[in-house]
């Protein structure tokens, strides 16, 4: 151990406070001034008596009065790691993650090879382990090499570490696979993520079907292509069990049938991603790729039925849909380019709007990035509680900036947001008490550091890679 | 009938044996007492009796078979009777009515006994609506094969002394097995606590209203058990259809040491046959001294020699 080790060591032992600061949970509903303690990477007290005074001995962060809420559950990030590193290594990704304020990736498995094999998984929580920043659950494939035909081996997966299954991009299109697969995973207990998308009705698309596709001369997906595969899975929920989340909805007649299915009892959860509550179709224009989205960018009704949509419940989760697509495969024709888009450090800052907006309850929009995605996923992360991990954000609520892609960490800049005004941003990052990012923080203490440091801007990334949490 | 009747002159008033749902407690006690004096007489150098002399068995086998065709076979030729093997490639055979065509040629040989296995559940009972001489299944489907839940019972009763009050887990696929369901009724006729164990793909849907206790995984389903049988998974039924793979498969619900850890220290191994190795079931454990697998093929001909006299009361001139 050198002597910068065993002095991080050492600071690392140390309880840390976080003083001044307005405390926010949505898990408890608690939004009061105060402050945190956190010990051997979790929570050990919090309140408003710790606003003003740390213990003897502790180190002393002043939140300046900033909100201090739990990191971001992220439950849709797609990297390229394993085969399309190029565009994302989880190392990248979980460094947009921190800036983000996004402290657990829910990794998809649409990566070459497909995870669908217990290796796979032990690769990617391995490398998470030894590259990322921030805590990395893998997804696995719900069908071997997502072909919808078998089921995957939900049950050795499981056990592997995969937090949940999905067939990433792709529906499964047969029924009665979809049928066995959910009853097969309700024997597991494991969480079944659907795209809702029938294919041959979506077959072609590449934009929301309507007047500006029409004018555009774009094959459009119609939003009944979600919501039949939407509707069938309902049914086989209620006809299997299991458990079930489809994971971006996008317009309000997918809604209506998630608030019928929660009504009648049934295992049914939902997200949007954070593109389909700030977005519309209209953003496409003029033939712009970067809003070339699989499910497509609605009509601006429909993004106001997913706003309330989150407002009232009926969506428990937002996710970034971080897909990261290099600039080859978006600098071509609408119709031929890449569907996806970047949103791993753009997610909060974008769904703030929403809350200045005064569209959504600040506590309630945090929800849906924090404790609902760590109910639906057996975590304990995504809360301000004692023994809970020090997953942790101070977020300064108003501060305006303008997104600009060269400074984003992101290995791929294709962002819906370049040179949007954002109000609002993460000011620093706490995994399991570990501070990963802290916002124009400069030098502090020598803890600057990784294995792939990109000193880009200036935001500070700390303790990028080497022995990050899992 | 004398108040303490002989194994041979229990009341059966059956013309055919098609279902195990159809036997009474007695007349399963009755046939269990006939085929231990079977089992007795197949250790003699003279296996053979004239309880069937001059009688034709016919084995009509629309799907292949090697031990139940050929422990009926053994079984008629013990009782004396004339047996003569038919095997109908399924594939060569077209559905319905053909199926009764058959019945009628068969019928016009005049066989006094016909043994039948069919892919098709109900197959069976068709043919013996058509056909004048008696009739035993010897597997339709995916729904009875009787005389396996009967040599099941006497091997289990050999083994432990009694049926009833025992807990007997029948693991593996449920859904598609006959085994499952005859032993089922005929277990759970002598008072067994059954209880089936499955992924949910494997087991047929409202598996509990069978009349067993139903488990989706082997701790569960294996607590407390006197005894374990597995079931063979059919292996176009694990390539990912019901179960995604073997590895997968044999990880949760094949029978290994551990699992066997979690029954009683005594319980019973059996297994219809024919095993996977290594699949549903690990090698040691199928050739463990708690394993009656082997036992279970010798009853299996013990039992079918019974059923064959008892129906045989029933024929003409008897």
């Amino acid at each position: 151990m050198t002597r910068a080790e065993a002095h991080r060591h050492e600071e690392a032992e140390r309880p840390l406070a976080l003083i001044n600061a307005r405390l926010l949970d949505p898990a408890s509903g608690r939004d009061e001034p105060g402050g945190l303690l956190i010990e051997q990477g979790r929570i050990s007290a919090l309140g408003p008596e710790l606003r003003r005074n740390a213990p003897e001995g502790a180190r002393v962060i002043d939140c300046a009065g900033h909100v201090l809420a739990p990191g971001l559950i992220d439950m849709q990030v797609a990297t390229g790691e394993p085969g399309n590193e190029h565009r994302e290594t989880l190392a990248t990704a979980s460094r947009a993650a921190a800036a983000g304020g996004v402290t657990t990736m829910v990794t998809m498995p649409n990566t070459e090879p497909v995870m669908d094999d217990v290796a796979l998984i032990d690769f990617v929580l391995r490398r998470a382990r030894d590259t990322a920043v921030v805590h990395v659950h893998p997804m696995a494939a719900l069908t071997p090499g997502l072909e919808g035909e078998g089921i995957a081996e939900i049950g050795l997966l499981k056990a592997a570490g995969a937090i949940a299954f999905t067939n990433g991009a792709k529906s499964v299109a047969n029924a009665r696979v979809m049928r066995r697969l959910l009853e097969y995973a309700k024997d597991f207990d494991a969480l079944v993520v659907h795209h809702t998308e029938d294919p041959d009705l979506a077959a072609g698309g590449v934009m929301n079907e309507g007047a500006v596709a029409s004018r555009l001369g774009l094959a459009g997906i119609p939003r009944a292509a979600e919501t039949i595969t939407l509707e069938r899975d309902i049914r086989l929920v209620a006809l299997t069990g299991g458990r079930y989340h489809a994971a971006v909805l996008t317009c309000a007649e997918s809604l209506a049938v998630i608030r019928a299915a929660k009504k009648a009892g049934l295992p049914v959860s939902c997200g949007t991603s954070i593109n389909h509550a700030t977005l519309n179709e209209n953003d496409v224009r003029p033939y712009r790729t970067f809003f070339k989205l699989r499910p497509p960018l609605r009509s601006e009704t429909d993004r106001a039925a997913v706003v309330a949509g989150i407002a009232d419940g009926t969506i428990d989760v937002i996710v970034s849909a971080h897909d990261p697509q290099d600039v080859e495969v978006k600098r071509r024709p609408f119709e031929e380019a890449a569907f996806g888009a970047i949103g791993l450090e753009t997610l909060l800052p974008a769904a703030l709007r929403l809350y200045h907006a005064g569209d959504i309850d600040l506590l309630r929009l945090l929800a849906a990035m924090t404790i609902n995605p760590a109910r639906l996923l057996g975590l304990e992360a995504g809360r301000l509680a004692e023994g809970a991990p020090a997953d942790l954000i101070v977020l300064d609520l108003d501060a305006p900036w303008v997104v600009d892609p060269a400074l984003l960490k992101s290995r791929s800049k294709n962002t819906p947001f370049d040179e949007a005004r954002m109000q609002g941003r993460v000011l620093r990052t706490f995994v399991s008490g570990r501070e990963v990012y802290r916002h124009n923080g400069g030098d502090e203490r020598g803890l600057v550091g990784g294995q792939e440091g990109e000193h880009d801007g200036g935001d500070d990334e700390v303790h990028a890679g080497g022995k990050g949490p899992t | 009938m004398s108040a303490t009747p002989q194994a041979s002159e229990f009341s059966f008033p059956h013309r055919h044996l098609l279902s195990a749902e159809d036997l009474s407690r007695d007349e399963i006690v009755g046939l269990l007492d006939l085929a231990e004096a079977s089992a007795r007489q197949s250790r003699q150098v003279d296996k053979k009796t004239d309880t069937l002399r001059g009688r034709t068995q016919i084995n009509l086998f629309f799907e292949p078979s090697t031990r139940t065709q050929s422990s009926f076979e053994l079984a008629g030729k013990r009782l004396g009777a004339d047996v003569m093997n038919m095997s109908v490639k399924a594939s060569s055979v077209a559905k319905g009515e053909t199926l009764i065509d058959t019945a009628m040629t068969l019928n016009a040989m005049r066989p006094d006994i016909l043994v039948v296995r069919h892919h098709a559940a109900g197959a069976v009972e068709l043919l013996a609506q058509k056909i004048d001489c008696s009739v035993v299944n010897a597997g339709d489907g995916s729904h009875q094969h009787p005389t396996q839940a009967l040599l099941d019972a006497l091997t289990i009763r050999r083994n432990k002394g009694r049926i009833e009050g025992l807990t007997i887990a029948i693991c593996g696929d449920i859904r598609h097995s006959r085994v499952a369901r005859s032993n089922i009724a005929l277990l759970g006729t002598l008072g067994a606590h059954l209880r089936i164990v499955a992924p949910s793909t494997l087991l047929p849907p409202e598996a509990d209203s069978l009349g067993a206790e139903v488990a989706t995984n082997m701790r569960d389903g294996l607590r407390g058990a006197d005894v374990i049988m597995m079931l063979r998974l059919q292996f176009e039924r694990m390539s990912g259809a019901y179960v995604p793979s073997t590895r997968e498969y044999f990880h949760f619900f094949g029978l290994d040491q551990e699992k066997l850890g979690w029954a009683k220290p005594d319980a019973l191994i059996m297994h219809p046959g024919p095993m996977n190795r290594g699949v549903e079931i690990q090698s040691s454990v199928a050739d463990a001294p708690r394993s009656v697998i082997r036992e279970q093929v010798e009853m299996g001909v013990a039992v079918r020699m019974a059923v064959l006299s008892a129906l045989a009361r029933h024929l003409p001139n008897a």
